[in-house]
């Protein structure tokens, strides 16, 4: 984890089928799956309800873009870009048209 | 935070432990947005008070509720978390109290825990870690309204059989089901039932355990609410939501402009009237004059900041309660970023331009203990009211009023306008100087749980106003009266064959005369000392002192007192008059609103000392640079 942390932000791109939650459109669903953060920060995500495994949705994007609003089983959380992009999704499947 | 003690009479029981009957002292735990603040408010009857722990930020409320056979038990609100590991200052308290590791707090006898029935599978992760510690648990679903208006469903006695643990369906807003509360307190047991909990390390694990047990008790989880997805598409909207934004800000600050300083003035003149009087009621001489100049000012001084305070809390109070204030932290974000700060801070610092007082007050809205000291620490750099009269009274005093662009903007008010960007830079630079070193917060970013939006209550908007009102007569009041009566004494000795000495004579010139080396290179002589002194009781003080040393009424020749400042100081000096009023921190009830809110006297000697010696150093800048130009 502290690895994670400290080398997080090197890390290349995961190859295909896998991005970061930032990269997600708006009303685009995908799965969580990795949260390559501080461990405090993680583990309060995971208490909100950010738990590998569990469907994401971008709910909304405030003015400007950012922050944007993401809800996971139920609950609604907003986050800046700078935390979204470190954590890793796996897609659900292409929308079949765009967004 | 002992129990009530009970007074010699026979009427109460006595409480004795192996009596076992019922339950003494009891922590209700709960994640934020559980509605656990409006379940405690019902549960006893508003019957509470405030108070911090030893040696941090958090403050608890602690409740009373009388058992079947009228005994009374001890409610402990503990501060909302999510979990138990202890990695904030909340959840560490959380912790010690539950464990009886909390000095002055008896170790709780049971757990009242309320979850949030809306959204269980993340509230059961807490269950799971409150549980485990054995101490006997009632669980509150709260919510059950929500629950069901919104087509979602879960088998109470089920639930109970896999925690463990007697389970309840609430409404802390209906009321609904809160008898169980009672039935709870009267069915105290020896000790915790063995529970049977898997052994679970990750908070995945708990997550998934969770969500099995909200299976097995059938739970089917209610559709969001619908109004909520509503409004949010307008209030978060890229071209609305800024405009709804912007509405609501200028109604707050309005609000506490327009509404507020007329009420305080009100009040002012209401105290200075009753003052007079109660003068005339007393024999004339030093007892008189303690009375009215020193007890009667002090305990003025302090009152009048209620109406903006209160205002301010009903204010704030309507948009926390409706969830709206989530919202316009996500609005506002973007904007505090660039200054290292986050959307939660928008609001303390834009009261804060009414009065830096009610505004460090509000900071409790940021949960984040760093951006909340930041917040608190650059909030008097706001140009507060208290302010205007000076800078009205120096700048009419020095600069000639003409238009610069037309009818609507003159030489004065751009001046003005000067005083209010520079106040706001320096507290730009002053938070992007904190949070890039000593309050740095890496491990705490911007995450904010949106809430659906509800109606305030009555009974949690009015508990919040006694709140904050008794919070601040007590604690900043002391501190404030103690002051007010130090600078009577100063301005009243030493006394002359029993009168008052002429100002120039007593203590507080003395003070000037002293402080006159040390401000005499930012182009001040004595007399400015003086009204730098009495200042602290508040800044527009500092007028009626000049006053008073020149001969001259302040309210009635304002005139003349300008031209006894021309006399006094240089256009240079007035200048580095203007900017040291612009960022020192001349007043003493910040000084003691700051004590109270962060609990000790550090952050606010810290900050006393940071801005008197950035309001030194750029008068003295700006005497020299000014003073280089103008002669």
């Amino acid at each position: 984890m502290i690895f994670n942390f400290i080398f997080g932000r090197r890390k290349k791109q995961p190859p295909t089928g896998a991005s970061a939650l930032a990269d997600l459109r708006v009303g685009e669903s995908a799965i969580l799956s990795d949260l390559e953060l501080a461990p405090p920060v993680a583990e309060h995500l995971m208490n909100l309800g950010f738990v590998p495994g569990l469907e994401v949705q971008v709910l909304r994007s405030g003015p400007g873009g950012d922050p944007r609003v993401y809800r996971v089983d139920g609950t609604e959380v907003a986050m800046r870009r700078d935390l979204t992009r470190h954590i890793r999704i796996e897609l659900i499947g292409a929308p079949a048209f765009g967004d | 935070m002992g129990a009530p003690t009970v007074s010699c009479h026979a009427v109460a029981p006595p409480r004795d432990e192996s009596l076992g009957a019922s339950y003494r002292t009891i922590a209700v735990v709960g994640p934020p947005n559980s509605g656990k603040t409006t379940l405690f408010n019902r549960l006893t009857k508003l019957r509470q008070k405030v108070g911090n722990f030893p040696g941090v930020t958090v403050e608890h409320h602690t409740g009373y509720v009388r058992d079947r056979d009228g005994k009374e038990v001890a409610l402990i609100d503990l501060p909302g978390v999510y979990s138990l590991t202890p990695k904030s200052e909340d959840e560490k308290v959380a912790i010690d109290v539950l464990t009886g590791q909390m000095p002055g707090t008896p170790r709780p006898d049971a757990v009242i825990l309320v979850l949030n029935s809306t959204n269980l599978h993340s509230h059961l992760v807490l269950a799971a870690r409150v549980i485990a510690l054995g101490i006997p648990t009632l669980v509150l679903l709260n919510m059950a309204d929500e629950l069901r208006k919104q087509g979602g469903q879960v088998d109470v006695l089920a639930l109970a059989r896999e925690l463990g643990t007697p389970v309840a369906l609430v409404s802390a807003t209906t009321g609904e089901g809160v008898v169980a509360v009672q039935n709870f307190l009267s069915s105290a047991t020896a000790g915790p039932e063995p529970l049977e909990l898997p052994v679970v390390g990750s908070t995945r694990g708990y997550r998934e355990w969770a969500v099995r047990v909200g299976t097995n008790a059938n739970y089917r989880r209610p559709a969001a609410p619908i109004w909520t997805q509503r409004l949010d598409s307008i209030f978060l909207h890229r071209t609305w939501g800024p405009i709804v934004f912007a509405v609501v800000v200028i109604g707050v600050f309005q609000t506490i402009f327009a509404v507020g300083q007329p009420l305080s003035n009100l009040l002012q003149k209401f105290l200075d009237v009753t003052g007079a009087q109660l003068g005339n009621h007393l024999p004339a001489g030093m007892f008189q004059s303690l009375i009215v100049n020193g007890v009667w000012k002090g305990t003025g001084s302090v009152l009048v900041f209620l109406p903006q305070i209160l205002l301010l809390f009903l204010v704030i109070g309507i948009l926390e309660d409706s969830g709206y204030l989530s919202r316009a932290a996500v609005i506002a974000d973007k904007t505090m970023s660039r200054a290292g700060l986050n959307g939660k801070s928008f609001i303390p610092l834009l009261s804060a331009y009414a009065c830096a007082v009610p505004a460090i007050m509000a900071t409790r809205t940021i949960e984040n203990k760093r951006d909340r000291i930041a917040t608190i620490l650059i909030a008097p750099f706001m140009t507060c009211s208290a302010r205007l009269p000076v800078y009205t009274m120096v700048i009419a005093a020095f600069l000639p009023d003409r238009p610069v662009l037309g009818v609507f903007l003159g030489t004065r008010a751009l001046a003005m306008l000067g005083l209010y960007v520079l106040g706001f830079l320096m507290a730009v630079a002053t938070a992007r100087m904190l949070k890039s070193t000593v309050l740095k917060s890496k491990d705490a970013p911007f995450i904010l749980e949106m809430p659906p939006y509800r109606w305030p209550t009555l009974s949690s908007l009015g508990l919040r106003l006694v709140d904050r009102g008794k919070a601040f007569l007590y604690r900043a009041g002391t501190v404030i009266m103690l002051v007010s009566l130090l600078l009577w004494a100063a301005t009243n000795f030493p006394m002359h064959h029993g009168q008052p000495p002429a100002v120039q004579d007593s203590v507080v010139a003395t003070v000037g005369h002293a402080i006159e080396p040390v401000i005499r290179p930012l182009g001040f002589d004595w007399k400015i000392g003086v009204g730098l002194i009495t200042s602290m009781a508040a800044r527009e003080v500092i007028i009626s002192t000049l006053g008073t040393l020149h001969g001259v009424d302040a309210q009635s020749h304002a005139t003349d007192l300008q031209a006894a400042l021309r006399q006094e100081l240089t256009p240079a000096g007035a200048v580095a008059l203007l900017v040291f009023f612009a960022f020192a921190m001349q007043c003493m009830s910040t000084v003691a609103v700051v004590r109270r809110e962060t609990n000790g006297w550090k952050w606010p000697i810290l900050q006393f000392s940071y801005m008197t010696v950035a309001a030194y150093i750029a008068a003295f800048a700006a005497y020299n640079i000014v003073g280089h130009f103008v002669r």
